[in-house]
C-alpha cells in the first residue's frame, strides 16, 4: 500500500512539473489564441541561458534578471517579426509558425551556447524527507512550492491589475476588446514576456532534474496531454491535468508497464486525454467552445 | 472572386481546355516515365525517389485536412502501419504479389485511421490532434517494443524480403522510382476522382461548416470517418513505400514526429486544398536541407566550429524560411504557380 502511495505521490509531484510548462501555453492561447510549440524551445533557450550565466560567475539573482529581460527582449522580437506579419490567420497557420519558430529558438540556443549538458545546482537538496509515512523527496516539495507561487502570483496579477484586466478582455472578445482602445501588440508583448518568465522558472526546475539540455524542448509533448485534459485556456485546468497525468502515468507505468513490456509514459497521457475528451469534450476546465455535430 | 470571372466557360472552349487538359496529362506521364532515362542514380535514389514519395504522403493529410478541415499531426503513424503491415505480408503470405500487398498494407493503415479518426465525431480542432498525436506514440512505441512487427530482427529493422511484380526486379534505383511513381501515379488519379466526387464535395461542405452540412442532409459523422480512412489509405502506401522504394530498411523511429510535421509542412507549404501542391511542398522538404548541406559546402563556415553548429544553423534557417513563406505565401506553393499562370494569361489578352 506505501509503495502504492508512495508512487502516486511522486506521480502528482511530476505533475506539478508538467503544470508548470503547461501554465506557459495556456497564457498565450488566452490572449492571441495560438498553439505556441515553440514554448519547448523558449524553455530551452532560458535554461541555457541562465545556465551560461552561472556559469560565468554572475550570481543568482543577477542571472535570473538578466534572462528574464533576454526573454521579453525575444517576446519583443517574436511579436514583431512572426504575430504581426501572421495577424488573423487561421490557428493552423499560427500553429506552424510557432513550429518554425521553435527550429529558430532551438538552433539559436544551441549555437550561441552549445550542445553540451549542463549540471544546474539550484541549491536544493534532493533528498528524501519522511512525511505521513511514506518517503518524499524535498525537491518536489519545493518545486510544487515554487509552482503554486507562480500560479499564485498569476492569478493575482490576471485579476487586480489593469494589463491583466485588458489581457482577460482580449481573451474573451478580442474585436470588443480592440473597440475599446485596448491595443493587441502591446498585449501579445506582455503575455509572450510573462510566457518567456514562466519557461525560465519551468526550464530551471526541470533542468536542475536532468540537466540542462537539448531533451528540455521535448516537455512540450508532455504538456500537450495536460492541456488536452485541463482545457487550453485555463490555468487551474493546467494545474489539475498536471496531477492527473502525473498520477496516472506514474501508476501505469508501474501497473500496466511489465504486462506489455516496457514504459507506457511515452503514449499512455495521450490516449488518456483522448479517452477523457470522449467523456467531457471541452476538458475539465476549458471553454465550451467546442461544439458538436 | 476570380471564379466569378471565370465561371460558366462557352461550350467549345471548354471543350478546348478538356483538349489542353488531356495533353498536359500524357505529356506529364511521359515525362514521368522518362525521368530515369535522364537522371542518374543519385538524382533518382536521394532526391526524385523522396519528393515523389513526400508528395504523395502530402496528399494523404491534405485529403483530410485540406478538403474535410480536420486535423492531424500523427500522419507519420499510419506511414509506419502501411511500412510494417507491408513487410509483414510480405513475409508472412509470400504468394500475394506486390501490388495486393500494397493495397493491403493501406486498407490495414485506413482501419486505425478509422479508429483514430472516431474522436473527430465529438471533438475538434487542437483537441483532435491529441488523438492523431496518441496515433504517432503509440505505434512507434508498439513497433519498437513488440519484435514480432520485425520479424523478431535484433536491431528492429525492417527490409523488404522481395521487391517484384511478375518476374521483374525492382531493387535497383530504376525500378524503385517506376513502382514509385506508378503507384503515386495512380493514387493522383484517384485523389482526383474522390476530390472531384460527391463525396469530396460533400468533404468540403464540412469542413467550411460542418452544421450546415449536417442540416442539408450530409452524414456528417460517416464522411468524417470515410476521410481519416482515406487519408490513412494513401499515407499507409506512401510508407510502405518510403521503407522500401526509399530507404531500402527502416525502423519505428523512421516514421517519428518530425516526420509528422514534415507531412504538415508539405501540406501548408503547398497549399491546402490541392493535389499537385502537395509535390512542390515536398520538393521545399526535401530539397532545401540538401541545398543548405552544398551550400555550407561552398561557403566556408569553418569558423562555426563543428558539425553540430552547422547543423544548428541549418535548424535556423530552414525555420525561417517556413515563417517567411507562411508570411508572404498564405495560400501555398501551389498558388504561386496559379498566379503566374493567370499573369500569363492576361498579358496574352491585353495583347490580342
Amino acid at each position: 500500500m506505501s509503495y502504492f502511495l508512495e508512487t502516486l505521490v511522486s506521480g502528482l509531484f511530476a505533475g506539478v512539473m508538467y503544470s508548470l510548462v503547461a501554465i506557459g501555453f495556456v497564457l498565450i492561447y488566452k490572449a492571441s489564441g495560438v498553439f505556441n510549440f515553440a514554448q519547448g524551445a523558449m524553455l530551452l533557450f532560458a535554461a541555457l541561458s541562465f545556465v551560461t550565466l552561472i556559469e560565468n560567475g554572475m550570481p543568482f539573482a543577477l542571472a535570473f534578471i538578466v534572462t528574464s529581460l533576454v526573454m521579453v527582449a525575444m517576446a519583443i522580437l517574436i511579436e514583431w517579426l512572426v504575430l504581426r506579419p501572421l495577424r488573423n490567420r487561421d490557428p493552423l497557420t499560427l500553429f506552424m509558425a510557432t513550429l518554425g519558430l521553435s527550429y529558430v529558438i532551438e538552433g539559436f540556443a544551441q549555437l550561441l551556447m552549445g550542445m553540451d549538458v549542463h549540471m544546474l545546482d539550484l541549491g536544493i537538496p534532493d533528498v528524501a524527507v519522511q512525511v505521513g509515512g511514506i518517503y518524499v523527496s524535498q525537491f518536489d516539495i519545493i518545486a510544487s512550492l515554487i509552482a503554486l507561487t507562480l500560479v499564485a502570483t498569476l492569478a493575482i496579477a490576471f485579476n487586480k491589475t489593469r494589463m491583466g484586466i485588458s489581457l482577460r478582455a482580449v481573451a474573451s472578445d478580442t474585436l470588443a476588446a480592440q473597440s475599446i482602445g485596448i491595443r493587441l501588440p502591446v498585449i501579445w508583448r506582455l503575455v509572450w514576456s510573462v510566457a518567456g518568465i514562466v519557461a525560465l522558472v519551468a526550464g530551471l526546475v526541470w533542468g536542475s532534474r536532468q540537466g540542462v539540455q537539448y531533451s528540455l524542448s521535448l516537455v512540450t509533448l508532455k504538456a500537450l496531454p495536460v492541456l488536452i485534459i485541463g482545457g487550453f485556456s485555463s490555468i487551474p485546468g493546467a494545474i489539475a491535468g498536471g496531477l492527473l497525468v502525473g498520477a496516472t502515468e506514474a501508476l501505469a507505468d508501474i501497473y500496466v508497464g511489465p504486462l506489455v513490456n516496457g514504459s507506457v509514459s511515452t503514449w499512455f497521457a495521450y490516449i488518456l486525454a483522448v479517452g477523457f475528451l470522449l467523456v467531457r469534450p471541452a476538458g475539465l476546465f476549458g471553454d465550451r467552445e467546442i461544439e458538436r455535430v | 472572386m476570380t471564379t466569378l470571372q471565370e465561371s460558366a466557360p462557352t461550350k467549345p472552349l471548354r471543350r478546348l481546355a478538356f483538349g489542353v487538359g488531356t495533353i498536359a496529362i500524357v505529356a506529364g506521364l511521359i515525362a514521368a516515365f522518362a525521368v530515369p532515362a535522364l537522371a542518374d542514380d543519385y538524382w533518382l535514389s536521394s532526391i526524385i525517389i523522396p519528393t515523389v514519395i513526400m508528395g504523395l504522403a502530402g496528399i494523404g493529410l491534405n485529403l483530410l485536412m485540406g478538403y474535410t478541415g480536420l486535423v492531424s499531426i500523427g500522419s507519420a503513424a499510419f506511414m509506419s502501419i502501411g511500412a510494417f503491415s507491408t513487410y509483414n505480408l510480405l513475409l508472412r503470405a509470400p504468394f500475394l504479389p506486390l501490388p495486393v500487398v500494397l493495397i493491403l498494407a493501406g486498407l490495414i493503415a485506413a482501419i486505425a485511421g478509422v479508429i483514430f479518426g472516431l474522436p473527430s465525431l465529438r471533438i475538434k480542432g487542437f483537441y483532435l490532434g491529441a488523438s492523431t498525436l496518441g496515433a504517432q506514440f503509440l505505434f512507434e512505441w508498439l513497433f519498437t517494443n513488440f519484435s514480432w512487427f520485425s520479424n523478431d530482427s535484433q536491431s528492429l529493422t525492417i527490409s523488404a524480403p522481395r521487391l517484384q511484380i511478375l518476374d521483374y526486379d525492382l531493387q535497383s534505383a530504376t525500378g524503385r522510382y517506376y513502382l514509385v511513381i506508378a503507384t503515386t501515379v495512380l493514387l493522383i488519379a484517384l485523389a482526383f476522382a474522390i476530390v472531384k466526387s460527391r463525396v469530396g464535395r460533400e468533404w468540403m461542405a464540412i469542413r467550411d461548416m460542418d452544421v450546415a452540412a449536417s442540416v442539408i442532409g450530409i452524414r456528417v459523422a460517416r464522411r468524417k470517418l470515410l476521410s481519416f480512412g482515406i487519408s490513412s489509405f494513401f499515407l499507409g502506401i506512401a510508407g510502405a513505400l518510403w521503407a522500401f522504394g526509399y530507404l531500402g530498411t527502416a525502423d519505428a523511429h523512421a516514421f517519428n514526429l518530425d516526420k509528422s510535421f514534415q507531412i504538415l509542412f508539405i501540406v501548408i507549404i503547398g497549399g491546402v486544398a490541392t493535389i499537385f501542391g502537395n509535390f512542390l511542398g515536398a520538393a521545399f522538404i526535401v530539397l532545401t536541407p540538401i541545398l543548405l548541406d552544398r551550400l555550407s559546402l561552398v561557403i566556408d563556415l569553418s569558423f562555426l566550429g563543428d558539425q553540430g553548429a552547422l547543423a544548428n544553423l541549418q535548424h535556423i534557417i530552414f525555420g525561417t524560411i517556413i515563417i517567411v513563406l507562411l508570411i508572404k505565401e498564405p495560400d501555398g506553393l501551389s498558388s504561386l504557380g496559379r498566379r503566374g499562370v493567370e499573369a500569363l494569361r492576361s498579358r496574352a489578352r491585353s495583347s490580342n
